[in-house]
C-alpha cells in the first residue's frame, strides 16, 4: 500500500509541471467567486455566511471537474505510459488510489485558495465558523465524488474528449436527481417516498445539508459510497 | 529464470499467441524474432504481467506471474516498445519516481541508484531536460535507464534499438552485452544482424507459434552461406 505515495507525488507535482494547474486554478477561482457575487448577490444578501458561494458548487463542478478527471487514465493510455505503470511492482489499486488522491488534493487546494472570501466575511461580520467549515468539507467531499466518477469514465476510453463529455453527462444525471426543479416535476406523478428516494441519490440534498452546517453521518456515507463504488469499478475496468 | 509454458492469448477471433513455450536461463540473451503481428510483444506483455494470458503460465524466478504479479514485476526490468515515459518530467525526476516505486525510499540510496543508471546510459548531459524534448536516441536510453535501475535478474526489451542511428545501436548493444553477464535477457528485434551481434539463442515466432528455438549457429546451419533474412523468409512464409 505504500506504493500509493510515489504515484501520488508524481501525479500531484505533475499538475504543476504544465500550464494545466494554473489555468484551472485561475478559472475556478474567478468562476466560483464571480458566481457568488454577480449571480448570488453575495453582499446584497447581507448575511455573514458563504451560502451564496457554496450554492453554485454543484453546477460549477459539473464542467470543471471532468476537465481534471478526463486526463487521469485516458492520457496514460494515449501516451503508452499505462504499459509502464502496470509493469511496475504496484497493484492496480495502488495506481487508482494514488491518482485519485492526487487529483482530489489538487481540487482541495483550489477550494482552499478561496479562503480570502471566508476571511472577508469574518472581517465584515460575525459568521458561524463551524457552518463555514462544514460547507468547505461538504464541497470537498462532493468534489471527490464527482472526481471518482470522472476517473472511472476516463479509464474506459483512450479519448480525453469522450471522457470529458461522459463525465459531464453522468455527473449531470447525478445532480439532476437531487435538483429541486426536477423533484418538483417528479412529485407530479410519483409518491413522496419515491421522489425522496430518488432525490437522495443525487448530490445536491447531501451537499445542501452540509453547507448549512448539518453534520449528518448519512451524508458522509453517501459521498463515501459514491467514491468507493466508483473507485472499485475503476479498478475492475483497468484489470480487464 | 523465465519459464513460459503453452501461453495462449486470443483477441476476438485471432489467436495472437498460440501455445508458446520456452525457457530463458541466466546468461542467455534470447533474440525474439518474427514478422510484425507474430505475437512477440504480446508474449512479452504476458511475461511482464501487463496482459493476462488466456491459458498457460509464465514463471519468473519460480514465481507465477498470475499468482503474484507484483513479485514478478519487481524482478523484471522491462523496456516497452517506443520506450514510454512521462514526457513532462525531467530525466532526473522520472528516474527518481521509478526508483521510489522500486523501493528505494531513502534519499541517499535513490540518488546512488539514479546516478549509476544515468552514468551507464550516458544520460548525464540531459538529466535536467524534460523527456518530451529529447531526441529519439535519448528517449530510448531513458527507457533503458528505468529498466536497469534496480539491477533486475531479468531484462525484457521490446525492440530496444528501434529508430536509433548506427552509432547509438552499437552503444545499446554493448550495454546489453555487459548487462547480460548473469541475467536472463529477452530482446525482440527486426534487425537480424543484432541477433548475430549479441544473442546466444534465437526464437522465431510466426502466427503465434514458436517455429525455431536454437542457437544462432544452428540457425545459420539451416542454409549454410545464406543470408539471415532469406532463412527468416523461408521459415515464416511456410506458415503464412
Amino acid at each position: 500500500m505504500s506504493q500509493i505515495t510515489p504515484v501520488f507525488k508524481r501525479e500531484f507535482l505533475g499538475y504543476f509541471r504544465s500550464p494545466v494547474a494554473y489555468v484551472f486554478l485561475i478559472v475556478f477561482l474567478v468562476a466560483s467567486v464571480g458566481l457568488a457575487f454577480f449571480v448570488g448577490g453575495f453582499f446584497k444578501a447581507n448575511q455573514a455566511s458563504l451560502q451564496s458561494f457554496f450554492v453554485f458548487h454543484p453546477w460549477l463542478y459539473l464542467f470543471l471537474i471532468p476537465a481534471v478527471g478526463m486526463r487521469l487514465w485516458a492520457e496514460e493510455r494515449r501516451g503508452g505510459t499505462i504499459e509502464l505503470l502496470f509493469t511496475l511492482p504496484l497493484t492496480t489499486l495502488d495506481a487508482v488510489l494514488g491518482k485519485f488522491f492526487a487529483a482530489w488534493a489538487f481540487l482541495a487546494l483550489a477550494l482552499a485558495l478561496t479562503f480570502p472570501l471566508a476571511l472577508t466575511v469574518g472581517w465584515l461580520g460575525d459568521p458561524d465558523w463551524g457552518v463555514i467549515a462544514a460547507g468547505y468539507l461538504g464541497s470537498a467531499l462532493m468534489a471527490g465524488a464527482y472526481l471518482a466518477v470522472c476517473a472511472l469514465l476516463s479509464s474506459l476510453t483512450k479519448n480525453q474528449v469522450i471522457a470529458f463529455v461522459l463525465g459531464v453527462v453522468v455527473n449531470l444525471a447525478l445532480v439532476f436527481l437531487g435538483w429541486s426543479v426536477f423533484n418538483g416535476l417528479l412529485s407530479g406523478f410519483l409518491p413522496v417516498a419515491a421522489v425522496d428516494f430518488i432525490a437522495n441519490l443525487g448530490f445536491i440534498p447531501h451537499f445542501d445539508a452540509l453547507s448549512k452546517g448539518i453534520l449528518d453521518p448519512r451524508d458522509f456515507a453517501y459521498f463515501g459510497s459514491v467514491i468507493a463504488l466508483a473507485l472499485t469499478l475503476n479498478v475492475v475496468a483497468l484489470e480487464r | 529464470m523465465i519459464e513460459v509454458k503453452s501461453l495462449v492469448k486470443t483477441y476476438g477471433h485471432k489467436r495472437a499467441v498460440d501455445g508458446v513455450s520456452f525457457t530463458v536461463r541466466p546468461g542467455d540473451i534470447l533474440g525474439f524474432l518474427g514478422p510484425n503481428g507474430a505475437g512477440k510483444s504480446t508474449t512479452m506483455k504476458m511475461i511482464t504481467g501487463y496482459i493476462r494470458p488466456d491459458a498457460g503460465t509464465a514463471t519468473v524466478a519460480g514465481i507465477d506471474v498470475a499468482q503474484d504479479p507484483v513479485a514478478v514485476k519487481s524482478r523484471i526490468g522491462y523496456l516497452p516498445e517506443s520506450a514510454p515515459a512521462y514526457g513532462e518530467m525531467t530525466v532526473l525526476e522520472f528516474l527518481n519516481f521509478i526508483a521510489e516505486v522500486r523501493g528505494y525510499r531513502s534519499c541517499a540510496e535513490r540518488h546512488d541508484r539514479v546516478e549509476r543508471a544515468l552514468a551507464r546510459t550516458h544520460l548525464e548531459p540531459v538529466r535536467r531536460q524534460a523527456i518530451e524534448t529529447l531526441s529519439k536516441g535519448y528517449k530510448q536510453r531513458v527507457g533503458f535507464a528505468q529498466a536497469l535501475l534496480h539491477e533486475p535478474p531479468c531484462l525484457v526489451l521490446d525492440e530496444p534499438t528501434d529508430g536509433l542511428d548506427p552509432n547509438q545501436k552499437n552503444e545499446v548493444r554493448a550495454l546489453i552485452k555487459t548487462m547480460a553477464a548473469d541475467r536472463a535477457v529477452i530482446l525482440s528485434t527486426h534487425i537480424l544482424e543484432e541477433v548475430d551481434a549479441i544473442c546466444n539463442r534465437i526464437i522465431l515466432i510466426s502466427n503465434g507459434r514458436v517455429v525455431v528455438d536454437e542457437t544462432p549457429e544452428a540457425f545459420h546451419a539451416r542454409r549454410p552461406g545464406a543470408r539471415l533474412d532469406a532463412i527468416f523468409r523461408e521459415l515464416t512464409n511456410a506458415d503464412a
